[in-house]
């Protein structure tokens, strides 16, 4: 009863949330409504009995994938408008709702064939995080080291595309500094 | 009422389906990103409602790694996003003509 509640509960805000996401014309509100969408999908993992799932959607998603955007829009100009495309609405919502469609089917195509086993079962009598680090590490520990380095090589071509020219101010220079700057800048284009 | 995989699948579906009507109405790259960002999230709750009914941890792993791919495409492409917000001044897809023949 209380899960049925739960989720019935948590599905209407998560779908609103993303909806809003995906229709608002401003940019802060897509960035606030996506922020909450990703916290209410953390409550089905919890009602999921995927503990450990849940709490890495909240600290990794709200905390620093929303983070890492909230600080990309301060280089962006988000006070104007967003245009959007005005292609055929038909055509753009009958795609996606095929495309969708055939997402589920590929889940639940192993499904349909009953033969379906656990590949690697739950452990009884261990919690969800026991669980999850006795099947990381030993069943899935190559992917594991695999996803640390790739996730090192995008911090290393973050910072490199990100911070070029990151160590000047314009705000801690005095004009002078500023103008040379320019200069500089203008004799390029020029040459 | 009992809550069964479908009602999660059917959910991961709508959740797929909003995704994929933002990435193909979207004009700019950052909302662009918010998007891809749903896509992933709808796929996860799948994984999840699938580990959950089966008893089977794998949905779980594979959860993680998604989490883990969104994160490193994130960091790669703000950072391509703001060098290109740097040498253009804006980030609507249809200025990035440069490739045209």
């Amino acid at each position: 009863m209380f899960e049925a509640v739960a989720f019935y509960l948590f599905a209407f805000l998560t779908i609103t949330m993303f909806y809003i996401t995906v229709t608002t014309s401003q940019a802060l509100y897509a960035l606030s409504t996506l922020a909450a969408g990703m916290i209410f999908i953390s409550a089905f993992f919890f009602i999921l009995g995927a503990d450990f799932l849940g709490a890495v959607q909240i600290i990794v998603y709200t905390g620093a994938v929303m983070a890492l955007y909230a600080f990309g829009m301060m280089f962006f100009d988000t006070t104007r408008e967003v245009k959007e495309k005005n292609g055929n609405k038909y055509i753009v919502v009958g795609l996606s709702a095929i495309a969708a469609v055939m997402v589920v089917a590929i889940f639940s195509a192993p499904i349909i064939s009953t033969n379906m086993q656990a590949f690697y079962p739950m452990v009884e009598g261990a919690g969800n995080t026991q669980q999850v680090g006795m099947v990381l590490f030993t069943k899935y520990l190559i992917p594991f080291e695999v996803a640390a380095i790739m996730l090192l090589v995008a911090m290393v071509a973050g910072i490199v595309l990100a911070g070029k020219k990151m160590d000047l101010s314009l705000t801690l220079m005095n004009a002078e500094e500023i103008q040379a700057i320019e200069d500089e800048k203008n004799k390029k284009v020029l040459s | 009422m009992e809550i069964g995989l479908n009602h999660y699948l059917v959910l991961s579906t709508i959740l797929f389906c909003i995704g994929l009507i933002g990435v193909m109405r979207r004009k700019n790259l950052l909302l662009l990103f918010f998007a891809t960002e749903i896509l992933l999230n709808a796929v996860n709750v799948g994984f999840a409602a699938i580990s959950h009914y089966y008893g089977d941890l794998t949905g779980q792993m594979f959860a993680f790694f998604v989490i883990a791919i969104a994160a490193s495409e994130l960091a790669v492409g703000l950072g391509l996003l703001i060098v290109w917000h740097k040498r253009h001044g804006t980030i609507d897809l249809d200025t990035m003509t440069s490739m045209r023949g």
